[in-house]
């Protein structure tokens, strides 16, 4: 059974300009200890599409519409308090800058601290000395010291463990980790990724990972779903969806990232590029959202906007070519 | 052999820390401790190395946006780390710079017109208001732009495009080199794809040189020619293409390579993980700069520091494991 099953979820800003459609109409489902990797550019919805998850969408301007199922519940209809019980317990989210979303006056064993008095109910002693457990369990050397230190007296590296291990403290069903290594170095990077293979493993814990880096989702996610313009415009198993991309972007974005080790093989090439941009999402979009970049779009794209189908096992895809296999890489 | 375009000698660069009134021994950040390196002609050097290594800090020395500690800078054989005002104004038009944000390196109050105007009428390169016109307008023809977007201001334009004005404006002034620090790292893929793209074009049509500054692996060797590892200040490694991508020596060069995540989904990689972090730049360690993280660390490396020595006709590699015994 799905742990979370997300259904046509809208997520719309009132603006100066007009009415910003940020997320329209996505739905998906997360099961149980599954990596599920969304990806995509900076302003397709993937990150308001996992602050809608946490109701973190300030309302108004913000307006979140569709259902939200979570083990059961729906969390749109839950009471803001009934909410809080659920957010950094049962859901719980590592975002991209370990500096801004820690407490700068706050020391590290503190803010673990209350996550697990809040939700668990531990006391004081029996909480520090889970967050001593909690900052071995994530790798940082000398925890015993270390929980008694600020966030600035940490590097970039050690502070995304200790926001790891703020998120894992009260053993989630589920975590949103939203960009968690772009800010870091790649040797950094290295040392992150593999510590969340390793407590992925160990914990069990369903992940949604929010990235733009193909090379992130290559090693750790188990499915992958590409977001254009506020929608979902393809979805499948990771292997399956390098190997044979079906929507048009995403083989332009596979095909617009160079390979390490390709000027070797020699088949290092122009890059592909994805011409133009994404359209302005405060204006109506008829026909299919990425019709204006699209090489292959006819006036059929331009008129209706395609509907996800299958395009393999497990595969689905928003393109009226795709099917025919006239695209299929 | 005509002389390289650039040659950095012995480069260092040390940021003084602001001490108390009473502490009497004054810290330094070692931002960049003994660089050299040289760039030919429309060749691409690529500078790489994580966050604090110095390797922005050298394009900046190259640019003269700040004054060096020591060494020397020597663009076409004439110096200008420590040229004359007068002689480093047109020193300057010929090193230009395309930095990494579009967003704060465009002056929101002007034009993009004035922007590209302003490097022209700066180095008197126009003989006349036509022949200005005429040099912006076939400015956004190069770089791909509607010349109707001339007459906008830069928070009309996307991220992409914006980095496309800040390349015609480094373009005006008819450079040879040109410093990109970090130019393509915070575009998104697909817009990234279009700047990687431009830039080898202009580099082709222009026969312009370029020192690319980068973190970015993958667009680094989809880019360049030769490549300079940093680690804390000193270049660590370098080589051509080949052989830093097919056989890194340093391990430095092999743990950074092998930490990249490659988009291929069951990939077979034993990525080598560092342990630990980059150490601070204000109090290196003695010896070799990498000893602390290094997984080949032997007593020598403690006491005592490598130099570069070549390894292969144009392969230079700082590591006592490269030593002959």
């Amino acid at each position: 059974m799905a742990l979370l099953e997300v259904e046509n979820l809208q997520t719309h800003f009132r603006t100066p300009g007009g009415i910003n459609r940020a997320v329209d109409g996505v739905s998906f489902h997360v099961n149980e200890g599954e990596t599920l990797a969304i990806v995509g550019e900076s302003g397709c919805g993937k990150s308001v599409t996992s602050m809608s998850l946490m109701r973190l969408i300030p309302e108004p301007p913000g307006r979140i519409a569709g259902s939200i199922r979570f083990a059961g519940r729906d969390l749109l209809k839950l009471s803001d308090r009934e909410m809080r019980a659920i957010r950094g317990n049962d859901i719980s989210m590592i975002f991209q800058e370990p500096m801004t979303s820690l407490n700068p006056v706050l020391t590290v064993g503190r803010q673990i601290r209350e996550t697990l008095m809040i939700h668990q109910g531990l006391d004081k002693q029996a909480a520090e000395a889970h967050a001593i457990e909690m900052l071995t369990l994530v790798g940082i050397p000398e925890p015993k010291r270390r929980v008694g230190e600020y966030p600035h007296q940490l590097s970039g590296g050690m502070r995304q463990r200790v926001m790891i291990a703020v998120a894992l403290a009260c053993n989630p069903k589920l975590l949103i980790a939203d960009e968690p290594t772009t800010a870091l170095d790649v040797t950094i990077q290295a040392q992150i990724l593999k510590l969340m293979l390793d407590l992925k493993r160990r914990v069990g814990a369903a992940i949604i990972l929010i990235t733009h880096d193909l090379g992130v989702v290559a090693e750790i996610a188990e499915r992958v779903m590409v977001m254009y313009a506020g929608r979902k415009v393809e979805e499948a198993p990771v292997a399956e969806l390098f190997r044979s991309p079906r929507h048009p972007y995403t083989q332009g974005l596979l095909g617009a990232v160079p390979k390490l080790g390709s000027s070797l093989a020699g088949t290092a090439t122009r890059l592909a590029e994805i011409p133009g941009q994404v359209p302005d999402l405060r204006k109506p979009i008829t026909g299919c959202v990425f019709a204006g970049r699209c090489a292959l779009a006819t006036d059929l794209c331009r008129q209706y906007a395609p509907g996800l189908e299958e395009k393999g096992p497990r595969h689905i895809a928003a393109c009226h070519y795709a099917a025919k296999g006239a695209i299929a890489a | 052999m005509s002389p390289p375009l650039l040659q950095v000698n012995d480069l260092k660069k040390h940021f003084p820390i602001k001490s108390g009134l009473f502490n009497r021994k004054p810290e330094f950040v070692y931002a960049v401790d003994g660089v050299s390196f040289e760039i030919a002609r429309g060749e691409t050097l690529s500078l790489v190395g994580e966050s604090g290594c110095g390797k922005s800090t050298v394009g900046r020395a190259i640019l003269r946006l700040f004054e060096i500690t020591s060494g020397q800078v020597i663009l076409d054989g004439q110096r200008i780390d420590d040229a004359a005002p007068g002689t480093m104004r047109q020193m300057r038009r010929r090193v230009q710079v395309v930095f990494q944000d579009p967003f704060s390196s465009l002056n929101p109050r002007m034009r993009v017109r004035d922007i590209l105007a302003e490097p022209i009428r700066n180095f008197g390169l126009a003989k006349s208001a036509e022949d200005l016109e005429v040099r912006v307008t076939s400015l956004m023809d190069t770089v791909r732009l509607p010349r109707e977007a001339l007459n906008r201001r830069p928070h009309e334009f996307s991220g992409g495009q914006r980095q496309r004005i800040g390349i015609a404006r480094a373009l005006a002034a008819e450079p040879e080199l040109i410093v990109c620090d970090e130019a393509v790292s915070a575009l998104d893929v697909s817009v990234k794809a279009q700047i990687v793209n431009l830039l080898q074009d202009l580099q082709r049509e222009f026969g312009l040189a370029l020192l690319f500054i980068s973190h970015d692996l993958a667009i680094v060797e989809h880019m360049t020619h030769r490549v300079a590892v940093m680690y804390l200040g000193k270049i660590v490694e370098v080589a051509p293409r080949r052989e830093i991508f097919a056989a890194p020596r340093h391990p430095y060069t092999k743990a950074l390579l092998s930490a990249v995540p490659l988009p291929e989904p069951g990939a077979q990689r034993n990525p080598i993980i560092l342990k630990g972090d980059v150490p601070s730049p204000i109090n290196p360690p003695k010896g070799c700069r990498f000893h602390t993280r290094c997984p080949f660390v032997f007593d020598r490396c403690r006491t005592e520091e490598p130099t570069l020595r070549a390894t292969g006709p144009e392969q230079w590699v700082a590591c006592h494991l490269e030593e002959p015994p």
